[in-house]
């Protein structure tokens, strides 16, 4: 029930007690602004750390070659090795159900041009699982299939900036487009988060590329994504597999380090994610700290203000105040200046972020913010703390005898 | 209006207990202004504030317009206080931070009476101890013969049966004090029953009884012609 005379005692209370509102008030509004600036620092470095990854899927392996470095069984150093479609096709059936995603690519060098427009562009010749390891999003049409690969046609997926560079404000989709010589039909357009080169590059299936350049079946890179369901050291388990046998395959001395590259992302992941869990404790701790000073603060104030409130409870009890009322008078003034302090510190806190936020960059730390159902739930613990810690001295002091209140002077 | 037989109190203080009051008999009646008196530590305080409800009995029966008063609850003994009690103290204990009006009208709000009518009430009581200019003044820009009538307004505001006076005149200068005890009277004679404990005997004799207690017994207990105050104002 709202009891408009309790909330005016209330409010009088605060008013005219401001040195003793503001300094209680203050307290809290600083834990509740340390706490939402530190947390949003600790996210901005998150932040950072994700962003870094959020280019390519985490579990991607990679695989490159070079030329030997070593003589082995009888091989001369310096042979070059160039991965096949037979390579290809091993991966595919010898590891199953260890892969997620797998694709070839080939480079290429082009000299894209529709109509008048004409630019240089990096090709890569792929397998249609291509777009889920680099976290192509097709903004427009379509992207590689099987039935490309299947028929060898000449259809290109083309970045969001070719179209732009090349197209000119028009629609690039079913029109054809000339790499170096031959016609390709643009069947679909694409974003890349990983930045503008990643959208100058265009797409074409895998067996086209091999038809049309050299009519051969070389590969240039083969990219894997591992079943997400392995776990780190599993995944480079298998990345430590992957090169054994491939080394095998090919020939290759065991120690020889150029021939055959395996790049496993596993790796740096597991690093990144252990120190992601050393980040979160670290912020789990600082937060909860802040907090816990926030409550002992909180606790102090009250049992202050109901020492020096005991003659006022005293006479108010003189006059035929029951308990209850007195515990309600200093409870829920305690929980209005703990819940407008807070809201302060928290709206101080997010300004805070907002303003140096974008000048962090510098030192790894992004975006700093932090959600809103993190900063209310820490505002509610300092709502029912403060409650807690009023309640007790509130309780007590509805109990003392008001002669002995009254004694008080 | 008030009966008390074989009270009883005693204190704890560390180990060993102090009997303050040893027994004490007393029975007032309606309309009677009456005047406790005895020297520091003699219990008359303690007496007044069992009276008062502010404190408890060990033993003994307190009966006050009929109703008994014992196990009372926190609940209970703050009802009884509004309804039946009026205090007024030496200290005045006026809250600080509320103007006169809002200080006379602290009993009305714990009543539950609204705002609008306990202030109307509030200030029917400050225009009869004549400080009804001064409603909105804070107790800091007040007297402290003005503090002590706002007091005693505040006393009066729920209409109580029995008004309790500890020391009213103790911190007020003579003049003020003839003044306070004018105005006590004069409620007297409109029919309040008084209750006051005093050490001066001046004051003692301005009321119409007085009963003297000496280490928590009543050693005296005699009618007194009433020296009226205003002659001396």
């Amino acid at each position: 029930m709202f009891d408009l005379d309790l909330w005016r005692e209330i409010f009088q209370s605060i008013n005219k007690n401001r040195t003793r509102s503001l300094l209680s008030g203050f307290t809290i509004a600083f834990a509740i602004l340390l706490f939402t600036i530190l947390f949003g620092i600790a996210n901005g470095l998150q932040n950072t750390f994700k962003d870094a990854f959020v280019d390519d899927a985490k579990n991607s392996i990679v695989i490159r070659t070079g030329r030997t470095t070593k003589a082995h069984n009888g091989l001369q150093a310096g042979r070059w090795i160039r991965l096949k479609n037979e390579d290809f096709s091993f991966l595919d059936e010898a590891y199953k159900d260890k892969i997620q995603y797998l694709t070839a690519r080939i480079y290429k060098n082009v000299n894209a041009s529709y109509k008048n427009e004409s630019n240089n562009y990096t090709l890569r010749a792929v397998h249609p699982d291509h777009q889920f390891l680099e976290k192509t999003l097709v903004k427009k049409g379509r992207y590689i299939n099987q039935n490309d690969l299947k028929h060898k046609t000449k259809v290109a997926v083309i970045g969001r900036l070719v179209e732009e560079d090349l197209f000119i404000k028009t629609e690039a989709t079913g029109k054809y487009i000339n790499l170096s010589g031959v016609q390709y039909k643009v069947v679909g357009v694409f974003n890349d988060d990983g930045g503008d080169n990643e959208e100058r590059l265009i797409y074409i299936p895998v067996t086209t590329a091999q038809l049309i350049y050299g009519n051969n079946d070389y590969i240039d890179q083969i990219n894997i994504g591992y079943n997400p369901k392995l776990n780190y050291n599993q995944a480079i388990g298998f990345g430590n597999d992957l090169t054994k046998e491939l080394k095998k395959r090919f020939n290759i001395a065991r120690d020889d380090q150029r021939a055959i590259r395996v790049m496993n992302m596993a790796e740096a992941t597991k690093s990144i994610d252990s120190m992601m869990v050393g980040l979160g404790i670290i912020i789990l701790v600082i937060g909860f700290g802040t907090l816990i000073a926030g409550v002992v603060g909180i606790s102090n104030i009250m049992i202050f203000i109901v020492k020096e409130r005991t003659k006022e409870i005293g006479i108010r009890k003189a006059l035929g105040a029951s308990p209850k009322s007195i515990v309600s008078i200093i409870l829920i003034e305690a929980i209005l200046i703990t819940a407008i302090a807070g809201y302060m510190g928290l709206l101080i806190g997010f300004g805070v972020l907002k303003l140096v936020g974008p000048s962090l960059e510098t030192y790894f730390i992004k975006d700093p913010s932090v959600s809103n159902a993190l900063v209310f739930g820490a505002t509610m613990t300092l709502i029912i703390a403060g409650a807690i810690a009023g309640y007790v001295p509130a309780k007590r002091a509805s109990k003392i005898k008001p002669i002995i209140a009254l004694r008080n002077d | 209006m008030l009966q008390i037989s074989g009270l009883h109190k005693s204190y704890a203080i560390g180990d060993s207990s102090l009997h303050v009051l040893k027994g004490i008999d007393l029975s007032v009646d309606e309309g009677e202004m009456v005047a406790i008196m005895g020297s520091s530590g003699s219990g008359k305080s303690t007496l007044l504030n069992i009276i008062g409800m502010l404190d408890e009995a060990d033993s003994g029966d307190y009966i006050l317009d009929g109703l008994p008063i014992d196990n009372l609850t926190e609940k209970k003994a703050a009802v009884y206080r509004n309804k039946f009690l009026g205090f007024i103290f030496q200290s005045f204990n006026l809250i600080n931070y509320k103007n006169a009006i809002e200080n006379v009208a602290l009993p009305l709000y714990y009543q539950g009476m609204k705002r609008k009518e306990r202030l109307e009430l509030g200030m029917f009581h400050l225009e009869k101890v004549g400080l009804a200019d001064w409603a909105q003044h804070l107790p800091k820009e007040l007297s402290g013969g003005q503090k002590q009538r706002v007091a005693i307004a505040r006393a009066l505001a729920a209409n109580p049966k029995l008004l309790l006076a500890d020391e009213p005149t103790g911190a007020l200068d003579t003049k003020t004090s003839h003044e306070i005890m004018e105005f006590i009277q004069q409620l007297n004679d409109e029919g309040k029953t008084i209750l006051m404990v005093t050490h001066e005997e001046d004051i003692a004799n301005m009321c119409k009884r007085i009963v003297r207690l000496r280490d928590g017994v009543i050693m005296e207990d005699k009618k007194v012609t009433q020296v009226r105050a205003g002659q001396y104002v």
